[in-house]
């Protein structure tokens, strides 16, 4: 399923340097409007820096950004989520001090001057029970929460704003196997509500499973688009560099086995 | 009423807690785990009261209670701005050179100008801002840390006192004049004060009843009416005893319910608004504030602004007090009391945790001490080691809390 017309966001040629180190170079990349694209690559490819950029935590040092068709700068966060692209950290940025209400609705609370609490605590409870969280209580601060409610908190959080583009890192990696359903379930809801979904993951059943498009980054750069047809083979040696590697010698050494176990029964 | 039904009782891994019984379960539970509000502050208060009682019988007579009430007032609304900014986990260390500064301000302005007091009072307040605004381009702009800026702004207006002042060395300000009146003689009425403390006390059940009806309406669990009802109760009586009691005395001096009225308007500010909300994120994880897409920088400008803004205030009342600007005025103990109040009264040193009632509590404390001693003719040396050691006790206790929050996963 790959959606037409111009893409929510497209980005050319975006690179991110920190000091002598390009964590990204000459990244493009599109997402259109109910799409889910799944962002997949190995440890320190680059993958948080391209989401931190689109959430404006970081600067790109060089490229362009179009939001549905408009080129954007996107100065701070607070641009980002006005423009409505809503963020899911992999580091999940919540205020351990304050409760799980405050977390969702921080910085968007409902009416400013005299907080409608209730109201705050009904939809953070209806946001909570769309992603089935087994949260006991929302007037706990989150620091009495774990790895994994923590995770469902920051989705909630991101769906909370009626965005046009989510960005989620690794959203399932805290998450049991119930839940992660649950997520993959959601990110499918919200791609068919017609937004575009911008996702990572390590997990290539997961990616597979949702993913409209696969992006594979290594080392910074672009290193090729797949479709969930694709071979586990094509996708591994994408994300690792084509050829002998770790995965590679892993699967031949299987397959070896395999079949000389099937030789001799 | 089954509690099953509630949306926030759902979970059966919560341990259901309903009546009075319930609410003392939950709240010896909350101190357990190391959220333990004003708890020390209040036991530690009663504990400096008995033994200055059992010294000197003068100590607890409302003549005297009076007094401290009087004097908690003006380094109390000081202490208010310290818990703005500490809540953003900074500090200002310069609150009492601005408040010297604001009164030395006043008394030229007003004295030796000649310019109404009113205008020599917003004068006083708008520079403390401008200080605020300064700390704030300092530590927005250049990253300088607030420890080191408004260390260098403590000698730095401290300055700006003196040159005031000049020659002289001191203003005297008119007695009669309505502001030396506030700081000297003005109380409120009897009966005004006795009906004050009781619409404190329904305004109190009001807002909770309705907060009650509100989450009962939408099928989250409320406190009972009982609770409700008794609460209100409690704190009318307590309100209306206190007033009784200082109307034996002189009675409730009206310079008190100004640093009262601060202190309830900046409970709301921060328990109730976006504002707060904002400042206490920024104070937790400044990051995720940031992430939140919260103007981080002007929370911490605000936070600037206000601390100063009330050393301004503070300045302005302590020279009502006094009936003078006078070199004096913000040096010595001014800064750490006003500091170690909003500490000893509850209000974190690491950030985002903490109160506008803090405040009250905590200068009552420093207050009660410097009297008791007085009171025992003993010198400002034992003062000053007691309200160090005071200060000590409550630092650690906040260590400790704070530790046992994290064990406890209530950080
Ligand atoms: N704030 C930073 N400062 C310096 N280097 C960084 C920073 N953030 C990321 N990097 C570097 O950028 C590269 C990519 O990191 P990251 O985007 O986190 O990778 P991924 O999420 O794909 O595992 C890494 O080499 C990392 O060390
Ligand atoms: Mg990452």
């Amino acid at each position: 399923m790959t959606a037409q017309g111009t893409p929510v966001l497209s980005l050319h040629g975006i690179s991110k340097h920190f000091g002598a180190v390009s964590a990204l170079t000459d990244i493009e990349l599109d997402v259109h409007a109910g799409e889910v694209v799944a962002l997949v690559g190995d440890n320190g490819a680059g993958k948080s820096t391209l989401v931190k950029i689109l959430a404006g935590v970081h600067a790109p040092s060089a490229g362009r950004i179009a939001f549905q068709g408009r080129e954007v700068t996107l100065p701070d966060p607070a641009a980002a989520l006005s423009l409505g692209i809503a963020t899911v950290f992999q580091d999940l940025a919540l205020c351990e001090n304050l409760d799980v209400v405050a977390n969702i609705f921080l910085g968007r609370e409902l009416s400013p001057y005299a907080l409608d609490e209730v109201a705050m605590e009904i939809k953070a409870w209806t946001l909570l029970q769309e992603l089935s969280a087994r949260i006991p209580s929302l007037r706990e601060t989150v620091a009495s929460l774990s790895g994994g409610q923590r995770q469902t908190v920051a989705i909630a959080r991101s769906l909370l704003l009626e965005p046009k583009l989510i960005l989620l890192d690794e959203p399932t990696a805290a998450l049991g196997v119930a839940q992660t359903a649950e997520v993959l379930d959601l990110i499918e809801r919200v791609r068919d509500r017609g937004l575009g979904v911008l996702m990572i993951s390590h997990n290539m059943e997961d990616v597979r499973a949702v993913a409209d498009r696969i992006v594979v980054l290594r080392l910074g750069r672009n290193n090729g688009i797949f479709y969930p047809d694709a071979s586990n083979h094509e996708l591994v040696s994408a994300i690792t560099g084509a050829g002998e590697n770790a995965v590679s010698r892993r699967a031949a050494r299987r397959s070896t086995r395999d079949s000389s176990l099937g030789e001799t029964a | 009423m089954g509690d099953a039904k509630l949306v926030d009782r759902a979970d059966e891994r919560l341990k259901s807690a309903a009546g009075i019984g319930g609410a003392i379960l939950a709240f010896l539970d909350r101190v357990r785990s190391g959220d333990l509000g004003s708890l020390p502050v209040i036991i530690g208060l009663i504990i400096i009261c008995s033994v200055f009682q059992s010294l000197n019988t003068v100590f607890l007579s409302p003549s005297n209670i009076v007094n401290l009430l009087y004097d908690s007032s003006t380094i109390g609304v000081i202490s208010l701005g310290i818990v703005c900014i500490l809540m953003v986990g900074e500090i200002d260390l310069s609150v009492g050179s601005v408040s010297g500064f604001a009164s030395a301000l006043l008394g030229v302005l007003w004295v030796n100008t000649g310019i109404p007091v009113f205008l020599a009072i917003i004068a006083a307040i708008l520079a403390g801002a401008v200080i605020g605004l300064f700390y704030a381009f300092l530590f927005n702009r250049f990253g300088m840390p607030s420890f080191v800026s408004t260390l260098a702004g403590l000698l730095a207006v401290l300055g700006l006192q003196l040159y005031l002042l000049g020659e002289s060395g001191s203003i005297n300000l008119p007695y009669g004049s309505p502001l030396v009146n506030l700081g000297q003689s003005l109380f409120v009425p009897p009966a005004l004060a006795y009906l004050l403390g009781a619409l404190a006390g329904l305004a109190l059940f009001w807002r909770s009843w309705r907060t009650a009806a509100r989450r009962r309406n939408a099928n989250l669990s409320a406190q009972s009416l009982h609770i409700l009802v008794g609460r209100a109760i409690v704190i009318t009586v307590v309100l209306e005893a206190a007033v009784f009691y200082l109307n034996r005395g002189r009675g409730v001096p009206l310079m008190l319910v100004v640093f009262l009225a601060l202190v309830v308007l900046l409970d709301y500010a921060l328990t109730r608004t976006q504002w707060g909300r904002a400042v206490k994120a920024v104070g937790g994880n400044r990051e995720a504030a940031r992430r939140a897409g919260i103007n981080v920088r002007r929370i911490y400008t605000s936070a600037f602004v206000l601390c100063a803004v009330f050393a301004a205030i503070g300045g302005v009342l302590s020279s009502a007090r006094l009936a003078s600007a006078s070199q004096q005025a913000g040096t010595g103990d001014v800064n750490l009391d006003a500091i170690a109040a909003a500490v000893i009264g509850g209000t974190s040193l690491f950030g985002g945790r903490g109160n506008a009632y803090s405040a009250l509590l905590g200068i009552i404390v420093i207050q009660a001490i410097s009297s008791g001693l007085t009171l025992l003719d003993l010198s400002s040396s034992l003062r000053y080691m007691i309200t160090g050691a005071v200060l000590a006790i409550a630092v650690i206790v906040d260590s400790l809390a704070r530790r046992s929050r994290v064990s406890h996963g209530r950080a």
